[in-house]
């Protein structure tokens, strides 16, 4: 009898949690930053925490672990209590709004969602400093992460070249930004006026990207005209050649690294850029041309049979792929204000790897999982220094051994369901059903 | 005008030659055979007709065009379709996926509506899953479209093949045995799906088959291939009648059962 009381209450909360639409959860979220904004500092005090938590107490695990009970009391207190009570309490107007947005236009639906989860990460990293960066460095993740699983899963080759991509979009960005805008004492003074940079960065940006898939053509062209092993050897070469190569390019500070980019990747610009990523590409892989990639991987002969083009298939989405990975580069070059050789090596490659195959191959939900999971173990596991190195990859074999797919695989965004209200079947009807494909 | 016409195809693999001096005529709506024992060449003689090999020697003409030594996509994109021996399905992919991806030939958005969803894809793939459905219900799968292939029972699986193939939108049909490992049952359904198919798509078909009973039900006429050549060609009654048929396939069968 007591268990069965002490259960009804449950089954009524969690269905009462079922029924809070996604913008339910974000209102929760931005309710839960400004409690922290009001309260954050003193609970943290009083917890014996000596300051407010900076990465929910993840950063904490290795570094005194004695504290991480008072950090997850902090984290009830301040993120599940609020995040939890806002989300039921305003479950029926989340709806209602979910509702009419959704009868206005399904895209503007889903950019009101967008807007309102930046506002939430915007305002929760501005706290800190610290929170500011490893939030940018965390969209790249995601981004990079995702452009090498078009490629990895999606497409089924192996491809190593991802930190040479990275690196050429960095180099050219920043080159790019400094001699137009900034000046060196080796470029001379800005050929344009740094009034004009920020307009143009995207440019830099962009141009940086399309490098980056001009060197990919030099590892697609060899490797795709026959399918097996070429394409991680060739791919694994091109890397090593475009480090050693900037590490002998004297005009960009060979080894010694680049330095003086403006500051001009802000959180804002990073989450714009990680956003057109992730829309981009999720868009590709739902489309029937994007499925042409998984027949190419699952049979490339049955693919060529039902007409597929497999070579125009796999040479587009390698470009693809490496154009994203030149543009994270070039915001990591102007994140970070410096960059050097060494920092696109094979440490990178074993990190993006692991990223993908944690997160779950064929999958753009798993990339971000992947790219957020990864960042959040690796920023805990700072303190162990080196360490590091051998705790992550024997977590990766472990994946491998318990789950080869990685661990949420074949799994796309579709915005628009996710954004649609929840609970009553009859307050759905004024929804206009979209098709799954939007 | 023939819609599939092949002369003198040759080709070899090295110094072994697996296909000798093949020729074909195939008339628009016509069915026809292909029969012979194992390793005469019949797979070799469609791997050549669909762009897979290129001959050695010899041309092939559909629709009075040269398409010999085109890549595979383009002659299937042309109106050549078939299925294989062992299926090749994609072992990740949806039912529905399978013949969404078969008509890929015929999505006009690009890559700018592959990156960006316009109003034109989504016009077009409504078009598709239209067309794809269609199909399904045509072979009855279509109350298997969201499941992944590899769950399916054998016979769901050659019918998925078989929807595949008539997605790309062929005037000429090949099958490569179509009823291998098949059950009586299944076998009489996969003849009536290959009946249906024609009367109503009217496209041309060649089968590759080992089962006579099959051949003899469907084909107007049979070709017999034997160590890469034909040695018999003729109604189907008139091939089974033929001695040195009998002696190069039926009587090596009749050894073996001894």
């Amino acid at each position: 009898m007591a268990r069965n009381q002490a259960k009804r209450p449950l089954a009524g909360l969690r269905s009462a949690l079922a029924e809070v639409p996604l913008l339910g959860w974000l209102l929760g979220m931005v309710a839960a930053v400004i409690v922290e904004y009001l309260v954050g500092a003193p609970l943290a005090r009083a917890l014996g925490l000596g300051r407010v938590p900076l990465l929910f107490g993840v950063d904490l695990l290795f570094k005194s672990p004695l504290l991480v009970p008072s950090a997850l009391a902090y984290m009830v207190l301040v993120y599940v209590l609020p995040v939890g009570s806002v989300a039921l309490v305003t479950r029926p107007l989340a709806n209602r709004a979910a509702e009419k947005l959704m009868a206005l236009s399904p895209v503007v639906s889903v950019l009101v969602h967008v807007a309102v989860f930046y506002g939430g990460l915007h305002s929760w990293a501005l706290l800190n400093d610290y929170r500011v960066l490893v939030v940018k460095l965390t969209l790249l993740a995601v981004m990079l992460t995702l452009s090498l699983n078009l490629v990895n899963g999606y497409m089924g080759e192996f491809s190593c070249s991802h930190p040479g991509f990275m690196a050429l979009g960095a180099y050219t960005s920043s080159v790019l930004t400094v001699l137009l805008f900034v000046g060196s004492e080796r470029f001379g003074p800005a050929l344009l006026p740094s009034a004009l940079g920020p307009f143009l960065f995207p440019l830099a940006l962009i141009v940086g990207g399309l490098v980056a898939s001009l060197g990919a053509l030099t590892v697609a062209i060899p490797s795709f005209r026959t399918r097996g092993d070429y394409l991680a050897i060739i791919s694994l070469a091109f890397m090593l050649v475009v480090k050693s190569l900037i590490e002998n390019l004297e005009v960009v500070g060979g080894a010694r690294g680049f330095m003086g980019q403006p500051d001009w990747a802000g959180l804002t610009t990073v989450f714009i850029w990680a956003v057109a990523c992730v829309a981009m590409i999720n868009s590709f892989v739902r489309s029937t041309m994007g499925k042409a990639l998984n027949a190419v991987r699952d049979g490339e002969g049955a693919a060529e049979a039902m007409t597929v083009d497999t070579r125009r298939t796999k040479m587009v989405t390698f470009l693809f792929a490496a154009f994203w990975a030149g543009v994270a580069g070039g915001l990591y070059a102007h994140v970070m204000r410096y960059v050097n050789p060494g920092g696109f090596g094979l440490q990178k490659l074993a990190e993006l790897l692991a990223m993908v195959y944690l997160g779950g191959l064929n999958s753009v939900v798993g990339s971000a999982a992947g790219g957020v999971g990864f960042m959040l173990f690796s920023e805990a596991l700072r303190p162990l220094e080196i360490y590091k190195w051998i705790i992550i990859p024997v977590l990766l074999i472990l994946v491998m051994i318990f789950r080869p797919t990685g661990l949420i695989a074949f799994r796309e965004f579709d915005m628009v369901s996710l954004v649609r209200p929840k609970g009553a079947p009859t307050r759905r009807r004024g929804v206009p059903h979209v098709a799954a494909q939007d | 005008m023939s819609l599939l016409r092949i002369e003198n195809l040759t080709h070899h693999f090295g110094g072994l030659r697996a296909v000798k001096d093949y020729n074909l005529v195939l008339e628009p709506g016509q069915i026809r055979g292909l029969i012979g024992p194992n390793g005469a060449g019949k797979t070799t003689v469609f791997n050549l007709i669909t762009g897979v090999y290129r001959p050695t020697e010899g041309r092939i003409l559909f629709e009075g065009r040269d398409i010999t030594g085109l890549r595979p996509h383009r002659i299937a994109a042309l109106g050549i379709s078939r299925t294989f021996q062992n299926m090749q399905l994609w072992r990740h992919m949806t039912v529905l996926e399978h013949v969404k991806v078969a008509q890929y030939s015929q999505i006009t958005y690009g890559l700018v509506g592959a990156f960006f969803g316009t109003a034109r894809r989504r016009r077009e793939e409504a078009e598709i899953e239209r067309k794809a459905y269609s199909l399904l219900e045509m072979v009855g799968v279509a109350r298997w479209a969201d499941q992944v292939v590899t769950n399916l029972p054998y016979g769901v699986q050659r019918r998925v093949e078989m929807a595949r193939a008539l997605a790309t939108e062929p005037k000429v049909l090949l099958l490569d045995e179509p009823t291998a490992g098949m059950n009586p049952e299944e076998l009489k359904e996969m003849i009536d799906i290959i009946r249906q198919v024609h009367d109503r798509l009217g496209m041309s078909i060649f089968l590759i088959e080992h089962r006579m009973r099959v051949v003899m039900e469907l084909c107007e006429m049979v070709q017999t291939l034997n160590f890469g050549e034909v040695i018999a060609e003729g109604t189907p009654d008139e091939v089974r009648a033929d001695p040195t048929v009998i002696e190069a396939y039926l009587g090596k069968e009749v050894e073996v059962v001894a």
